[in-house]
C-alpha cells in the first residue's frame, strides 16, 4: 500500500496534464447530453430582459477580454439574440480596452441573423478610458464621452441615439464583467442614478456579486460558462456554452478525484510519520 | 515653491471636496464643474497606458543592450510592436479607424491576440488541477471546511449533478446565497469603511504617499 | 484564404503556448514575447483611436472645445520622464486624478456599498421557518466576519467566539470562491480546445 501511495505522490505532473486534456477533449468530441437546468439568478436576469418592450434600450458594457472569452462571449451572443428577438435596442460600450473587438465581433455576428440595421436598431460605441469618471459622467450626458461610435462616426448621425442622453433613457444595463468594473456600475449607475442592472461575471468574480443580488442592487446574476449555458437554454438557442458543459462536468469530477486521492496519500503519509515517531 | 507638494495637495483637496459637494448639490455651477472634471480625468487616464508602453519598451531596450538572459526575444517584442503599430496606422489612414472590421490590425487581433491571451490564461487550468492533487490538503478543521465547500460547489455547478444528484445544486445555491454571501458582505463592508477612510485622508492631505 | 491562414496561425500560437506544459522552451518564449509586443502596440493604437481621436480631436473639431487642450497637456506630462525639466508637473496630473478618485470614492462607497449592504442585512426574523433561519445565518455571518477583521481590540471572550464563528463563514466563502475559480479556469481550457477541434482540426478533414 505504502508503495502505491509513494508512487501516487511522486507522479510527474505532465501525466496529470495529459489526463486533464483527455477529459476535456473526449466529451467535446462525443458530446454527451446533460439537462441544463437554469438557476434562479440567471432566470431573474432573463426575466428582467424579457419583460422589456419593443424599442426599449439595453446598455451592454463589455468589460472583459480574450482571457475570459469562453465564459462571457457566449452570454453576450445569447443576450444579443434575446434583445434582437424582442426588438430591443442594444447600446454597446466597452470598459476593457482589449475587449473592444470582442463586442464588435458578437454584435456583427448576431445582427446578421436578424433583420436589424446598424444605427437604427443597435449601436456600438466602443471603448473610452477612465471608467469610474465615465460611469458617473454618463449619468449627465453620454455625448460628453461618446461623441462618436466605435468607427469614429458621429453618434448624432444615428437615429437610435436620438433620445438617449443618460441613464434615464436606458431601460436596463447589462455589465459583462471580468473584474471590478461591475462594482462601479452598481456603485454609481445603480446607487446614484437608480439604473436597473444585471451583471454577467466570470466564475472568479461571480461569488463576489451575490451580495448585490441579495440586496436587490442587481436584478440578475449570470456566473461563468454555466451561467451562459443557462441563458442559452432560456432563450432556447443552445450554443457553445451548452456544448462545453459535458466537458466541464467531467473535469470537475476529475479534479474532485484528484483532491480526494491527494488527501488519501496525505492521510497515509501522516499516519506513517506518526508510526515512525511513535516507534522512536 | 511651485515645484513642491503644496500645489498638488491643494489640487487634490479642491477636486475631492468639489466632487463631494456636487454629490449633495448637483446644480449649477457644481454640476458643470463636476462633469468637466470627470471628462478631464478620463482624458488624463487615457494617456496612462502610454506610460505602460514606454516602460515596457525601455525595459526591453535595456535587456537588448546589455545582452541579458533571453535578450534575443526582445527582438521579437520590437518586431511585433512595430508590425501592429504599422498595421494600425495603415488601417487608420485607409478606413479612418483601425478598429473597423476587416482591417489588417483587426486580423492580428483576431488571429494573434485572442489565441495568445486566452491560451495563456487557460494554462492555469492545468496548474490548478495539479495543485488540487498536490497541495489541497485537509490539514485542519478550517481547511477541511474549505475543501468540502469547494467540492460541493464544483459538483453543484455542473449539469451532471442536475441529472444524478439534484440535491447538490440546490445546496450549492444555498451556500452561495446564504453563508458565502454573508462572509463576502462582511468583507466588503470592511473594505468600504477602509476605502472611505483612505479617501478622506487623501483629500485632507494626511495620506501623501501618492505624491512621492 | 486569409481566414484559413488566420486559423492556422491561431492554432500554431495556441500550441506554442501549450508547449510550456512539457517544459519551458523557445516556442513558448517566442509566443510570449510576441504577445507582449503586440499588446503594447495595441495599447498605442487604441489610445489614438479611442482616446485622442474621439475625446480630443473630435470634440475640438465638432464643438470647438479648445479647453480640452488643458487635460491633454496634463495627460502628456504624466509621461514627464521624457522631459526631466518639467517632471515635477506630473504631480499635478496625479493630484488631480487622485482627488477626483477620492471624492468619488467617499460618496460611492457610502451610497453604493455601505448603506445598501447594511440595509440588506437588517432582515426580519419572524416565524419559525427556513427564511428566518437563513436570515439569521446571514446576520450572524456578516457580523462575525466583521468581528474577525476587527483588530483594534484583542480577541478575548465574546470577540474570540465571534471571530471563531467568522472564520467558519470565511472558510465557506473561500471554498466557494475556490470552486468557482476552478470552474473559470476549466471553462477557458474548454474554450481553447473547442477552437482547436472545431475551428481548426474538423474543417481540415471535412474539406479533405
Amino acid at each position: 500500500m505504502n508503495d502505491i501511495i509513494k508512487k501516487l505522490t511522486a507522479i510527474d505532473r505532465r501525466y496529470l496534464f495529459i489526463i486533464i486534456a483527455l477529459v476535456v477533449v473526449i466529451p467535446l468530441l462525443f458530446k454527451p447530453k446533460f439537462p441544463i437546468i437554469p438557476k434562479k439568478p440567471v432566470i431573474d436576469a432573463y426575466k428582467a430582459v424579457d419583460s422589456l418592450s419593443a424599442g426599449d434600450n439595453v446598455m451592454i458594457s463589455v468589460d472583459y477580454d480574450a482571457a475570459s472569452m469562453p465564459e462571457l462571449q457566449p452570454f453576450l451572443e445569447a443576450l444579443l439574440r434575446h434583445c434582437f428577438k424582442k426588438e430591443l435596442n442594444p447600446i454597446m460600450l466597452v470598459q476593457w480596452q482589449l475587449g473592444a473587438p470582442l463586442g464588435t465581433r458578437a454584435m456583427e455576428k448576431i445582427a446578421k441573423e436578424f433583420d436589424v440595421e446598424y444605427g437604427v436598431d443597435y449601436i456600438n460605441l466602443g471603448y473610452r478610458p477612465g471608467y469610474t469618471a465615465q460611469i458617473v459622467g454618463i449619468g449627465k450626458e453620454i455625448r460628453d464621452y461618446f461623441i462618436t461610435d466605435y468607427k469614429g462616426d458621429l453618434i448624432d448621425s444615428f437615429s437610435v441615439m436620438d433620445d438617449i442622453h443618460n441613464y434615464d433613457d436606458i431601460d436596463i444595463l447589462v455589465g459583462l464583467e471580468a473584474g471590478a468594473t461591475g462594482n462601479i456600475w452598481v456603485q454609481y449607475a445603480g446607487a446614484r442614478y437608480n439604473q436597473r442592472i444585471i451583471l454577467a461575471l466570470t466564475a472568479v468574480s461571480a461569488p463576489d456579486a451575490y451580495f448585490f443580488y441579495q440586496s436587490g442592487q442587481i436584478e440578475g446574476l449570470v456566473g461563468g460558462m454555466k451561467g451562459s449555458a443557462d441563458y442559452e437554454t432560456l432563450i432556447d438557442h443552445p450554443d457553445v456554452a451548452v456544448a462545453g458543459m459535458a466537458a466541464q462536468s467531467f473535469v470537475h469530477i476529475l479534479i474532485i478525484v484528484f483532491i480526494i486521492l491527494g488527501n488519501i496519500a496525505y492521510f497515509f503519509e501522516k499516519r506513517n510519520k506518526g508510526k515512525t515517531l511513535g516507534g522512536k | 515653491m511651485i515645484k513642491g507638494k503644496g500645489i498638488p495637495l491643494t489640487i487634490t483637496f479642491l477636486t475631492g471636496v468639489i466632487i463631494i459637494v456636487t454629490f449633495f448639490i448637483p446644480h449649477s455651477p457644481f454640476g458643470e464643474f463636476e462633469q468637466t472634471a470627470l471628462r478631464w480625468y478620463s482624458i488624463i487616464a487615457g494617456f496612462t497606458m502610454l506610460l505602460g508602453v514606454d516602460s515596457l519598451l525601455r525595459s526591453h531596450i535595456k535587456k537588448f543592450r546589455k545582452k541579458d538572459n533571453n535578450w534575443e526575444y526582445s527582438i521579437v517584442v520590437f518586431i511585433a510592436f512595430a508590425v501592429i503599430v504599422t498595421t494600425g496606422i495603415i488601417a487608420t489612414v485607409r478606413t479612418g479607424n483601425a478598429f473597423n472590421t476587416d482591417t489588417s490590425f483587426m486580423y492580428i487581433y483576431n488571429h494573434m491576440i485572442i489565441p495568445l491571451q486566452s491560451t495563456m490564461f487557460s494554462l492555469l487550468a492545468f496548474f490548478i488541477a495539479s495543485a488540487a492533487y498536490r497541495a489541497f490538503r485537509a490539514r485542519n478543521t478550517d481547511a477541511t471546511l474549505l475543501l468540502i465547500t469547494a467540492i460541493i460547489v464544483m459538483l453543484g455547478r455542473v449539469p451532471i449533478s442536475d441529472r444524478f444528484i439534484p440535491a447538490v445544486p440546490a445546496l450549492t445555491e444555498w451556500i452561495m446565497s446564504v453563508p458565502q454571501m454573508a462572509a463576502k458582505r462582511g468583507i466588503i463592508i470592511g473594505i468600504a469603511l477602509g476605502a472611505i477612510g483612505v479617501s478622506l485622508r487623501i483629500i485632507l492631505g494626511i495620506e501623501r504617499s501618492y505624491l512621492s | 484564404m486569409g481566414a484559413t491562414l488566420g486559423v492556422w496561425l491561431a492554432a500554431a500560437l495556441t500550441l506554442c503556448i501549450y508547449s510550456f506544459l512539457y517544459k519551458d522552451n523557445p516556442f513558448y518564449k517566442f509566443a510570449e514575447s510576441l504577445y507582449v509586443g503586440i499588446s503594447a502596440g495595441y495599447w498605442l493604437v487604441y489610445t489614438y483611436a479611442y482616446v485622442i481621436e474621439p475625446m480630443l480631436i473630435e470634440p475640438i473639431k465638432t464643438n470647438q472645445e479648445f479647453v480640452l487642450i488643458i487635460p491633454a497637456f496634463f495627460g502628456i506630462i504624466m509621461l514627464s520622464r521624457w522631459f526631466p525639466k518639467i517632471a515635477w508637473l506630473s504631480r499635478w496630473s496625479i493630484a488631480f486624478t487622485v482627488g477626483i478618485g477620492a471624492g468619488l470614492g467617499v460618496t460611492g462607497y457610502i451610497q453604493g456599498f455601505l448603506i445598501p449592504q447594511v440595509k440588506a442585512t437588517i432582515l426580519p426574523l419572524t416565524g419559525m421557518n427556513m427564511l428566518t433561519l437563513n436570515n439569521l445565518i446571514i446576520i450572524i455571518g456578516v457580523i462575525t466576519t466583521l468581528v474577525y477583521f476587527y483588530f483594534s481590540k484583542e480577541h478575548k471572550g465574546m470577540l474570540k467566539v465571534g471571530s471563531r464563528i467568522g472564520v467558519t463563514f470565511i472558510m465557506i466563502a473561500f471554498g466557494a470562491s475556490f470552486g468557482y475559480t476552478v470552474m473559470a479556469r476549466i471553462s477557458l481550457l474548454i474554450g481553447r480546445f473547442y477552437f482547436l477541434i472545431y475551428d481548426w482540426i474538423v474543417p481540415i478533414f471535412s474539406k479533405g
